[in-house]
Parts: C-alpha cells; structure tokens; sequence
C-alpha cells in the first residue's frame, strides 16, 4: 500500500515537507497560521481508490455479506442504504478489518486500497486502520482524555514528536471544523463537549492520522438536527481529502451528501448508481420502493 | 354494559388475600433491612462506646508495654499492620489486576468462566486454611514473620481485588475499545492507556475494599506472625505486631485496663475499615459515572 503511496508514507514517519519549508521560510507561527486557512486538499485524484472483490463476510456460519463486487471513487462520497440488518455496517467494517475483531467473524474476498488487496499477508492489520479510518454511531471519545489527547491518541504510536503531535492535532481540529470552538479549551475533557461537537471530535481523532479512506456508520443517529447539518456540511469539504464511505438510515442525508448511493438488501448490493438517478429513476424495483418508503 | 363492568371492579376475588401477603412480605422485608443496620449501629455503637475512653494521643503514639503493663499504648500494632498490608496489597493488588485484565480482555470464555469460579472459590476458603498453608510454606522450619503474614492476607486479597477488577473492566463500554483499534492502537496499549484508566475508580475501589478486609485478618496472622517484640518495628523480615493480634492479646488479659485497650484498639481498627469503605465506594460511583458518559 506505502509502495503505491510514497506521500502517505513519507507522512508517517518524517516530517512533511510542506510543513518543514514552512517553518524554515520563518513564519512566525505556523501552528496558528495553518489554523486559520481551511485545510487545502491535500492529495491526488487518483490516490484513496477503493474496491471490493466477491467480498463476503460471515458471523460463524451466517452469511453477512454475500459476494459483493464494488468501486468506491477518490475523492467521492459513497452512501450505503438499505434496511435493518441487510449488512451494510458488516460490509464497511470488512474495509478497516474491523469485522473480524468479533469472535467468530471472518471475511473472504479482496479489499483493494489503490489496487493493493489489505487482507494481503504482508499488511499488517495497524497499517490498515491508518489508512482506512472509521467514526461510529455514537460519539466515542476517550473518556479519561482531554479535547487534544482525545485527538493526537492514534498519533501516539509513530514517536512523532509533542510539536508534530499538537500541529497534527490542530489541523485535523480544523479539518473537523471544531478549532473555533474548542481551540481554549484543548485541555479539558473530551466528554465534556456537547454531542455533536464529540463526534466531530471523533471525526478529528480519525483525520489525525491521515487516512485515505473515512469509514462513518450512521454518524449522525445520535445527533439532533443542528449537530447532524454541521457534519453534513463537513462531509462535503472532507471529500476533496479522503475517499467517504457512510452508511445511513436516512434516505434523506444520503440524498444530500452522498454522490454515488448504494442500495443493498440481504447481504446482496441491489443497486449502485450517482444518488439523482438511484433516487429518481432506479433501475430496480425493490430500489425503487424502497426509497419510496414502501419498505424498510 | 354498565353491570358488567361494575361486576368487574367490584369483584374482588382473591385480592384480598393478595394484598394481605403483599404486606406480610413487605414488613417482613423491611423488618430484615432495619436488622442488618442495627446490627452495624449496635457493633460500631458498642465499641465506640467502651473503646473512645482510652483513645488517646499517647495510646497512639506509644508502643505496647510487657505482659500485663498497661501504660503503653498501641503504636507498634499500628505500624506493623500498616507495614504487613502495605506489603499484602503490593502483591495481590497486581496480581489481581492482572488476573482480571486476563480474564476480560484475553481469554476465551472456556477460560474466563473457571478462572472466575476459582477465584470464588478461593474467597471462600476460611482464612485459618491460607495461615496453615503459609505457615507450611514460610514459617515451618523459619521463624515466624511479618512477610509471612503478609503473603497469607495476600492470598486473602486476590480474589477480592481480581473479581472487582473484572466486574469493572467488563463495564468499559466496548465502545471504546473498539474506537481505539479503528485508530490502530494496539491491543496491549488500548489495555493500558483506554481500558484501565477509564476503570481506574473502580479498580481503586476493590483494591480498597481488600485492604479494609486484610486489615482485620487474624487468623493468619496468629499462624505465621505469632512473635513479636514490643517496640515498633518495620523490618518483615521479623515478627510484626498487628492490631488482630492486639486486640486479641489484650482481651485474654485478665487486667480490666487491658479490656479497655482492646477496645480502644479495635476502634481504630473499625474507623480504618469504614473510612476505607466510604472512600472506596466514592471512587466506585466516580468510575460509573464515567462510564455511564
């Protein structure tokens, strides 16, 4: 994956060389500076291309996810619809290899991030949830942390340095849209944001390390509709930096971020077209009734 | 229409003797709550009552004075308890962590379940049993110890620390950790930097809970700690007073001022245990509530 990558490697382990020219050109303070720009995209089009292959995943003997063939697009935002238990959030935990974490899980087939399989041996399973990161249902941030512990938590492991750390830390804040908020309050505790701010917290943890891909899993279902609106719109600017997959109950919100949608249903993927047409004028009919609500 | 359903409220059936059983049962509930806190008033009264007249600084301060000399005072039993559970608590207390962070965070439950069923088990063996055993171990063939003594409460605390340990750590919600290995964190450091301060309250609480129970331990100590000199000593290598042992002695004195100091004595053995008590429940609700968050 780092081999079809050099940026992203380069980005773990040295320092980055915009931030060095930056800091050698003498800017007063660059952590500050980088803080008020909003951040620049920061990739190629063509990097954060992700594919499954006959993916299918299992829960013991259970077929979660029955062989599904998918292209998620760079710099797309993907939405996955479909019922209760059709296993879409089993599908996109396949992509982190957090399925498998469950005792008794497994899943076959090919996950390709920039053609390179993360199921492949060679990879090691940390390297892929630095590339692929994840935001969960319910805001999860760590609870005997603070706002900027909470956020530098995944960048602990690289041995990058305090500065490195807390630059890092400040960018994906700002990324995450939660700087101007919190930006006086980094040292007290992460759980003491309100929700909506906790999750664009657990937005930051995950921009931290710089993924290529941001995994959601209905991120707004525990959100009212103020904090679910402020993530949507994040949703759009974080698309020009990572490759999003969302998973949604809500036909609506896929409407409004996503620009493929996905529909499955049983385990099987239904449907895959630009959200318009899957919406409008869906080739299926069990797509079609189902956005019309007449299941689900 | 309207007959039927008068007929209905007003059949009373057997709602009668219902309602008679629902208030036998509840005096009789409320009956066995006012007993078991009578029970504590009556102890804690009993003994404050006899004991806080010879409580004194200098009762404190001094060591206990030679068979039957009752000018001295308690300080050698203070320091010796002190040294014997200090020592007690630095090896159970991360054992039993350990075992629980086994138990809840890496064996399968074909493991987990017996392990817990040992360490219930374990709890349950009369502590005259864990004295024999750590007199044949350390004692039989040495000489008796205040580190003997230890390693008996040791073996008293673990199971206590262990089981506490893993009611908490089962509590962390599976949110969290689940969080951490979507950042790549690793196993082992999600354990040490998530799990266990996230639990760090509760785990507190048990380690408290056994102390408090440790402290009050007789049976071993009368086993593997049986000599000792009057004066205050720290050394385990030797035989340490302890307030058990203080208490006891003094009470098969036959001298009524020794009486006394038993009972001075034991009351600052039962404030050490209920301090211990409410402070360990103010970490437990501390913990719960950041769980709960």
């Amino acid at each position: 994956m780092h081999n079809q990558n050099p940026t992203e490697a380069t980005a773990m382990t040295e320092p980055n060389p915009e931030q060095q020219s930056r800091q050698e050109a003498g800017a007063p303070a660059p952590l500050a500076a980088a803080a008020e720009q909003p951040p620049a995209p920061r990739r190629d089009r063509d990097v954060g291309e992700l594919e499954l292959r006959g993916l299918r995943a299992f829960y013991g003997g259970n077929e979660a996810v029955k062989g599904i063939d998918l292209p998620f697009k760079a710099n797309d935002v993907t939405a996955i619809i479909g019922p209760s238990g059709c296993g879409k959030s089993t599908m996109v935990r396949c992509i982190n290899r957090m399925h498998e974490e469950i005792a008794g899980a497994r899943a076959e087939g090919e996950v390709l991030l920039d053609g390179l399989d993360l199921y492949d041996s060679r990879i090691d399973i940390v390297a892929v949830r630095r590339a692929v990161g994840m935001v969960f249902q319910k805001p999860n941030p760590f609870p005997t942390m603070s706002v900027l512990d909470n956020v530098t938590a995944g960048l602990r492991l690289t041995g990058a340095s305090r500065g490195e750390m807390d630059d890092r830390a400040r960018q994906a804040l700002v990324g995450a849209g939660l700087w101007e908020e919190v930006k006086n309050r980094l040292k007290s505790p992460g759980v003491g944001l309100s929700g909506g701010q906790q999750q664009r917290l657990c937005i930051a943890r995950a921009l931290a390390v710089e993924p290529e891909v941001l995994l959601m899993d209905e991120p707004c279902s525990a959100l009212d509709p103020v904090a679910t609106l402020k993530i949507e719109e994040l949703i759009a600017e974080l698309k020009q930096r990572v490759t999003i997959v969302i998973v949604t109950h809500n036909m609506q919100q896929a409407a409004r971020v996503a620009d493929t949608t996905v529909f499955m249903l049983d385990g099987e993927l239904v449907e895959v077209g630009p959200t318009e047409k899957l919406f409008t004028t869906p080739d299926d009919d069990r797509t079609e009734q189902y956005v019309t609500g007449k299941f689900g | 229409m309207a007959d039927g359903s008068h007929a209905l409220l007003l059949d009373r059936g057997n709602l009668k003797r219902r309602n008679r059983v629902n208030r036998v049962v509840e005096i009789g509930s409320s009956i066995g709550a006012v007993i078991a806190v009578a029970v504590l008033v009556i102890v804690v009264g009993s003994v404050v009552l006899k004991g806080a007249g010879a409580l004194s600084w200098h009762f404190l301060t001094t060591p206990s004075g030679l068979f039957g000399d009752t000018s001295g005072g308690m300080a050698n039993a203070l320091v010796g308890t002190l040294v014997i559970v200090a020592i007690a608590a630095a090896i159970a207390i991360p054992v039993g962590i350990l075992v629980a962070i086994y138990t809840t965070e890496f064996a399968s439950s074909r493991f987990a379940h017996p392990i817990g069923f040992v360490l219930d088990v374990l709890n349950g063996v009369p502590t005259i049993i864990t004295g024999i055993f750590v007199y044949g171990l350390l004692v039989a063939g040495n000489k008796p110890s205040g580190f003997a003594g230890s390693v008996a409460l040791a073996i008293v605390m673990l199971p206590i620390v262990a089981r506490t340990a893993q009611e908490v750590l089962t509590l962390v919600p599976a949110t969290l950790k689940e969080a951490a290995h979507a950042l790549g964190i690793a196993r082992w450091r999600t354990i040490l930097r998530i799990t266990v301060p996230t639990a760090a309250g509760g785990l507190i609480t048990g380690s408290l809970l056994a102390v408090a129970r440790a402290a009050g331990e007789t049976a071993p100590l009368l086993l593997c700690n049986f000599i000792f000199a009057q004066g205050v000593l720290t050394d385990p290598g030797e035989g340490l007073a302890s307030i058990p042992l203080f208490i006891f002695q003094s009470s098969e004195s036959p001298s009524p001022e020794a009486h006394t100091q038993a009972w001075a004595a034991a009351l600052v053995l039962i404030a050490f245990v209920l301090v211990l008590n409410v402070v360990a429940r103010a970490f437990y609700a501390r913990s719960r509530k950041r769980m709960g968050a």
